[in-house]
């Protein structure tokens, strides 16, 4: 069962040019976002690579970024890449369920023990091992038992980047990201709510292709793609610049393409690949059709303020607090008055000269 | 572009994005760095590819820069895992490559600056298989003939 | 703490910290100087207290010719510090939607160009009271670490501010936080500091303008 080929070798079977091959390799440069001059470099690696036994977890989720990526692949090119991937196990993909999915899990993690990959979307709610199961095995001892062979894990979504929205406030499942469980297996963070299509097989090309984990940022994201800000490379920046921003979703502003900063885009503060890329086969992303970042690759997208208030409104409740402050600092400040009068009249009726340190003892 | 039957009733506005959004400032760049390219290319006979996908866009503007870049002589399709079609611009030396999959859908696009695109060479690995059918054609051929002629 | 949560903290958190800081400390200032009371003056008005005290207010926002010809640095650089201070704070069009999220409204913005101008005004002229401060012997003498504290956390916005809007190699996310961070900083320290002059200044004007009134004599 296990297939020893390389890639090179199984696409040559299929009858695959070399003209198509090269063709192939250029576009999954690009996808990986390698400049055009790694090409030969692509090709030389693919060639030789081995496919990867893949084993995809989905936990906590809502199937999002699974459609993200069986939706838009387009079957000729990126599927090619995944006939050199097999995908051995993914319980919403595959037609076997129960005890033969699992069966089929075991198998592949036993006859490629320290070699496969693990691909895993959704949380793990931690609150209650029953909030979410397969075949009645929980989440988390599901992730750990299938982790502890696994060469490398990829969290594929907010989800199991980072929690995501099941993680949001107030958290009724305890869920947390695959990187609160596992400690001791490099982890690629492809976040996103979903994370792009070609994000994904971006970084699971590059894993095959070059057999090692990217180069990662510091909350474990690849940084070929995460690693310039939405508003570092929006097409709407020129406007930000100049201070020309959209203030309602139809005005003249809008309009005219300004910048969204004041109807609450997140871009600033977002770590994505959306601005270049683009979504759906490259037609346009949500800046292009008018609307906002949400932030939604970044932790806790979903707690950090209204997504259409600006990225500078202060998320505080701030109309009590100064209430209460106000009257705090008027009560402190009457008592320290009146001691400072006592303090006065005493002096006075002792005919003293009152002094500033007087004043300032009390 | 064809709106779909029944939105013709809605009373939508639309607004032309003609003009609407600003030079992002990707051209002027993209066509500078063209113009080096071919420097070097006619200097030392360096290439250099482009990857238009690696540049974040606005909208109309790769429309804009292939208007600019114009027509050339050449225009070729080939057909691999899907048409990719190259052509030759109205500058000599500077291509683009547009990869479509079998569904049509674009999956890479470059702007090459060299004499002529690689892909359009057979490439040896090919030529190898080639030859190994012809000589599987030929031995096919002559044993038939031999065959006929015993 | 990661970015994320740093960010969010200050813009939470830490910004709710910060004003109830600021705003139990002001309200105490103002108190403790308003009762200290003063014994009921006997002698018949000749002015408005009112009149007077606004005006001195307004007036000692001007110098003079004749009080200009010492210390000039702290003059001409105080100035457009100032200015350019509370032009960079108020008419920033972010800063305009902070104020509009904290206070219910807001007002137009001035264009980043002119902002960016008052930034580097309001930059270069601290940079000259520091080096005035620093080299000029009275001065110097005459300063104390809160001199330099309340120097550091006014440039301290003022500089993360700059380099929020000029892309500077600094991770984004970072730099604002600080910048955030920064200006939560001040908020505190206002009241216990001698930047508490932000209110207490006209508060000394309108006394000393009101008793001038009140005795009829020039302020
Ligand atoms: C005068 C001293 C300054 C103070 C007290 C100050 C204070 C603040 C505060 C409190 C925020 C709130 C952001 C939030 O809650 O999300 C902010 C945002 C901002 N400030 Fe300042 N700032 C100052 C100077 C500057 C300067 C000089 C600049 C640039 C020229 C600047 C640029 C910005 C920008 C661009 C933002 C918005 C960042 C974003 O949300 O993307 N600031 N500032
Ligand atoms: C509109 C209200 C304000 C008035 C009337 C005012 C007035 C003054 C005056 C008269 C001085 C001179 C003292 C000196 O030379 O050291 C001064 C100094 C100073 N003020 Fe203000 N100020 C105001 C607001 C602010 C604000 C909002 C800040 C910043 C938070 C500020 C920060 C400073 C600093 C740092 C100095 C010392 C400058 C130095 O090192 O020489 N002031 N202010
Ligand atoms: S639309 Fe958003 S990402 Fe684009 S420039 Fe404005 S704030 Fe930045
Ligand atoms: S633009 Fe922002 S919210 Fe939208 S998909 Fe991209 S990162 Fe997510």
């Amino acid at each position: 069962m296990k297939d020893t080929r390389t890639v090179g070798e199984i696409l040559s079977s299929q009858g695959i040019s070399r003209r198509g091959f090269l063709k192939f390799c250029a576009a999954t440069a690009s996808m990986m976002a390698m400049p055009p001059s790694m090409v030969p470099a692509v090709a030389q690696a693919l060639s030789n690579a081995r496919r990867p036994s893949v084993i995809w977890l989905s936990f906590q989720e809502c199937t999002g970024c699974t459609e993200s990526l069986t939706r838009s692949h387009s079957p000729t090119l990126e599927g090619l890449l995944f006939d050199s991937i097999s995908l051995d196990y993914h319980h919403t993909l595959q037609v076997a369920a129960g005890s033969a999915a699992e069966e089929a899990r075991e198998h592949a993690m036993q006859e490629n023990d320290g070699s496969y990959l693990v691909v895993v979307d959704g949380s793990i709610p931690l609150g209650n091992p029953g909030y979410s199961t397969i075949a009645g095995i929980s989440n988390v001892d599901m992730l750990k038992e299938t982790a502890a062979g696994a060469a490398a894990i990829v969290a594929v979504g907010t989800c199991a980047a980072f929690g995501g929205i099941p993680h949001a406030n107030p958290n009724p499942t305890g869920a947390v990201a695959v990187s609160d469980i596992i400690k001791d297996k490099p982890i690629i963070n492809v976040s996103g709510c979903p994370p792009i299509p070609i994000v994904i097989t971006g970084v699971l090309a590059h894993y095959l292709t070059f057999g090692k984990v990217p180069e990662l940022d510091d909350l474990g994201r690849p940084t070929a793609f995460f690693g310039q800000t939405i508003h570092d490379r929006c097409y709407r920046r020129p406007f930000y610049d100049k201070g020309l921003f959209a203030e309602t979703f139809d005005d003249e502003g809008a309009q005219q393409g300004w910048c969204l900063y004041k109807l609450g885009c997140k871009g600033p503060v977002t770590y994505n690949a959306c601005a270049v890329s683009k979504w759906n086969s490259g037609t346009s992303f949500p800046i292009q059709s008018g609307h906002g970042c949400f932030g939604c690759s970044e932790p806790d997208f979903w707690d950090s303020g209204g997504f259409y208030r600006p990225l500078s409104a202060t998320t505080a409740d701030v109309g009590t607090l100064a209430g209460v402050a106000a009257l705090a600092g008027a009560a402190a400040g009457a008592a320290i008055g009146r001691m400072n009068r006592s303090h006065r009249a005493r002096a006075q009726a002792r005919h003293e000269k009152l002094t500033i340190d007087d004043i300032e003892e009390s | 572009m064809s709106t779909p039957d029944g939105l013709h009733d809605i009373a939508i506005e639309t607004h032309s994005d003609a003009g609407a959004y600003p030079a992002t400032g990707n051209d002027l760049p993209i066509l500078h760095e063209i113009r080096h390219a071919l420097q070097r290319l006619a200097q030392s006979g360096e290439k250099t590819v482009i990857d238009l996908q690696a540049i974040p866009m606005a909208p109309g503007e790769e429309e804009r820069i292939l208007q600019l870049l114009g027509r050339g002589e050449v225009s070729a399709t080939i057909d691999a895992l899907g048409p990719s079609e190259v052509r030759e611009t109205a500058f000599a030396g500077v291509w683009t490559v547009y990869h479509r999959n079998t569904n049509n859908e674009v999956v890479g696009k470059f702007i090459e600056i060299t004499h002529c695109p690689d892909l359009l060479h057979s490439q040896p690995e090919d030529i190898a298989t080639g030859m190994a059918q012809i000589r599987e054609t030929l031995a096919e051929l002559e044993s038939k003939q031999s065959g006929d002629q015993a | 703490m990661t970015e994320t949560e740093f960010l969010n903290w200050v813009r939470g958190p830490g910004m709710q910290i910060a004003l109830a800081v600021f705003i139990v400390g002001m309200v105490y200032r103002v108190l403790e100087n308003y009762l200290i009371g003063r014994k009921q003056s006997l002698a018949e008005p000749r002015g408005s207290e009112w009149t007077h005290g606004v005006g001195t207010m307004w007036r000692r926002s001007f110098t003079r010719a004749k009080l200009t010809t010492r210390g000039y640095v702290t003059l001409v650089a105080g100035y457009i510090f100032h200015i350019a201070f509370l032009v960079t704070l108020f008419f920033l069009a972010q800063h305009v939607e902070m104020f509009r999220s904290l206070l219910g409204f807001g007002w137009p913005a001035l264009p980043p160009l002119l902002i960016t101008i008052t930034a580097v005004l309001g930059i270069a002229a601290l940079l000259a009271l520091l080096a005035h401060r620093l080299t000029d012997p009275v001065k110097r003498m005459l300063s104390d670490y809160q001199d330099y504290l309340t120097w550091f956390l006014t440039f301290f916005p003022l500089i993360t501010g700059f380099l929020l809007i000029n892309r500077v190699g600094i991770p984004y996310k970072t730099l604002l936080a600080t910048h955030i961070l920064s200006f939560e900083l001040l908020l505190i320290a206002i009241p216990f500091t001698k930047l508490s002059h932000i209110i207490t200044t006209f508060i000394s004007r309108w006394y000393n303008g009101a008793i001038a009134g009140v005795k009829g004599v020039q302020s």
